[in-house]
């Protein structure tokens, strides 16, 4: 199975598991504040690092390229409230632009 | 009805975004029916992004599994605060369970009525459904109609979606101070260990943070 496959699969499974969890486990057993501050900061850590890795590294090097002329759009699209769409689309279209100067 | 008015909008607004997804993860090498699937079966934005994410900057699965499962977490907080409100059993619930993300939640727990809050929660959660994998398909039928995604500016809407999605919840110092030292520590990593591990251990960053409080 490619590691792709495997990826879909397991990552479904887990999602819904963590799902249902939630809809039947009583209350208390995650009403922990500990928990319910570790969740909320969980996604700020993993999202910017996601950010950091796709912008501005290839494997295992780090490489800047015209990658991050699309994210300096997407950071202005998001300082001046626009949004969504506008984001990803202005993102994708400075870095095209960047590609085809050769960057 | 504005609860159903909102529901609608926000829906198709959310649905929409799913060409990003289905775009970026046929550009991340998985094939139409994997991203679509993806999409019908973990149904969840950030984890779904995670895992492409992570698997096309050359992560294995396991780690990126194990990310987008980390980012899924909060769902199951979001269920365990809609189950006294919903009370459903049996397959209402498997249902209910799957379409449990950020927008019905946030609908349903912003209504004062229990009728309201229902209403909120299934409309929400179906609306984005359905346009979110109708869009998903859209974008990765796109995406593998153009050839080099690189100069269609497709490697830079992955990261430009992962920071639309957690500028919102960088609201005061502390979280971004935490961001900071995630994206600080994450670079540090890349040149040291194999793809998908400088992402995954962050998580370590907020377990640190959020115990102490």
């Amino acid at each position: 199975m490619s590691p792709q496959w495997i990826a879909v699969i397991g990552t479904s499974s887990l999602a819904f598991a963590l799902k249902y969890i939630g809809h039947s486990v009583p209350e208390s057993w995650l009403a922990h504040p500990r928990i319910q501050r570790i969740t909320a900061l969980i996604p700020i850590v993993l999202l910017t690092a996601l950010v950091t890795v796709n912008a501005v590294t290839t494997k295992t090097k780090i490489i800047l390229d015209h990658r991050v002329a699309g994210l300096a759009v997407a950071v202005t699209a998001l300082v001046l409230k626009l949004p969504f769409p506008v984001i990803v689309v202005g993102a994708a279209v400075g870095s095209a632009i960047a590609y085809h100067f050769g960057y | 009805m504005s609860v159903k008015r909102d529901s609608f909008s926000l829906s198709f607004a959310v649905g929409a975004y799913g060409t990003a997804f289905g775009a970026a993860s046929v550009t991340a090498h998985f094939s139409v029916l994997q991203t679509c699937l993806l999409s019908l079966l973990t149904f969840s934005g950030a984890s779904q992004f995670a895992v492409i994410g992570v698997l096309g900057a050359g992560g294995s699965a396991l780690s990126g599994i194990a990310t987008a499962t980390l980012l899924g977490t909060r769902n199951a907080l979001y269920g365990l605060r809609m189950a006294p409100i919903l009370k459903v059993r049996g397959a209402k619930r498997v249902i209910a369970a799957q379409v449990t993300i950020d927008e019905s939640t946030a609908i349903a727990t912003a209504q004062s009525s229990n009728e309201d809050q229902k209403i909120g929660f299934w409309h929400t959660g179906f609306g984005v459904f359905i346009f979110w994998n109708a869009f998903t398909l859209l974008g990765a039928l796109g995406a593998k109609a153009i050839g080099n995604p690189s100069a269609w500016g497709l490697d830079a809407a992955v990261p430009a979606a992962f920071i639309g999605l957690v500028w919102p919840r960088l609201i005061d110092t502390k979280t971004r101070l935490i961001a900071g030292a995630a994206m600080a520590l994450s670079l540090a990593l890349v040149p040291f260990t194999p793809s998908g591990i400088p992402i995954i251990t962050t998580a370590v960053l907020a377990i640190i943070v959020g115990w102490r409080a």
